[in-house]
């Protein structure tokens, strides 16, 4: 009964967050939308023992990817108003679109109720082990069957971090900036002079 | 009782959602990632929702493979959005065509 309650509440409002992401006039609550629904879809995920993957969603989503969305809106000086403009003309068919996408999918869910084709059966190999956590579990599998994936999924990330610098790095011509082989050619001879002035004396440069 | 059909129709739900939310705002691309992410984040719903009902955790760590992949594309995407900005001063990308031959 609470599982139930629980799923019901979740499920409405990702479904519910999710609509409004996209019908938000202003993007920066739309953003904020997006943080609820994934909250929620982490919700569901938890609901069915899947812990890592919605832990792994509030840190990288939440995180990292709703921030960078909101460090973009907010950076950016942008005239939403004109932005909107095609929303009413693009309407009628994107409905109707999303209708027969939706109806399409609703479908084959009704015709899987009605029996599902047997497509093979499980991986005895990754079956998750009984009496170890979800996180233990997949970092079993992760670290072992999956590891050049995963390391493959670093190459990914690196790839776009770089990428992101890059594109987004530019040589500005009025900053002076270090000159580190100068700094570190330089010798204390150079830099400093040694005199041994009389009492009462002052030193010229 | 809650079951697969359940998961599955909230992730349908919510996939339709991300492909209306791409018609819905041509214009716009911050909402075109954020329509974006919400797909990749029903397919990930899916993914674990099956990898469950499976007993099978492949689905649970392919769905890790399909976040990293999301968020590299966001960041990727953001960038190209700041130095289009920066280029020329609006984000309207109904009529990007700099690039044509």
């Amino acid at each position: 009964m609470i599982q139930a309650i629980a799923f019901y509440l979740f499920a409405t409002l990702t479904i519910f967050s999710g609509a409004v992401t996209i019908l938000a006039r202003n993007p920066v609550h739309s953003v904020l939308w997006l943080i609820l629904a994934f909250f929620n879809a982490a919700g569901l995920m938890i609901l069915i023992g899947a812990e890592f993957i919605a832990m792994l969603l509030v840190i990288v989503y939440v995180g990292a990817v709703a921030v960078l969305f909101l460090f973009v809106v907010m950076m950016l000086d942008i005239d939403f108003a004109q932005l909107r403009a095609g929303f009413i003309k693009n309407f009628p068919l994107g409905f109707a679109l999303a209708f027969v996408l939706l109806a399409e999918l609703v479908m084959g869910v009704g015709a899987y109720k009605a029996g599902g084709l047997a497509l093979g059966t499980p991986d005895a190999a990754t079956a998750p082990v009984a009496g170890l956590s979800n996180t233990a579990a997949i970092g079993a599998l992760l670290y072992s069957r999956y590891l050049f994936l995963f390391e493959t999924a670093g190459i990914i990330l690196l790839v776009a971090m770089i990428g992101a610098i890059v594109l987004t790095h530019r040589q500005r011509g009025d900053v002076r900036g270090q000159k580190p082989s100068s700094q570190i050619s330089r010798r204390p001879e150079e830099a400093t002079i040694n005199l041994q002035p009389e009492v009462g004396k002052g030193v010229t440069l | 009782m809650i079951g697969i059909e359940h998961y599955v129709i909230v992730s349908a739900i919510l996939f339709v959602l991300g492909v209306l939310g791409i018609f819905l705002n041509r214009k716009n691309v911050i909402i075109l990632l954020m329509a974006i992410e919400l797909i990749l984040l029903s397919v990930n719903l899916n993914l674990v929702a099956f990898s469950v009902f499976l007993h099978d955790l492949v689905g649970q760590i392919f769905a890790m493979f399909v976040l990293t992949v999301a968020a590299g594309e966001a960041a990727i995407g953001l960038a190209i959005l700041v130095i289009y900005f920066r280029g020329r001063g609006t984000i309207a990308v109904d009529d990007v065509n700099r690039m044509k031959g």
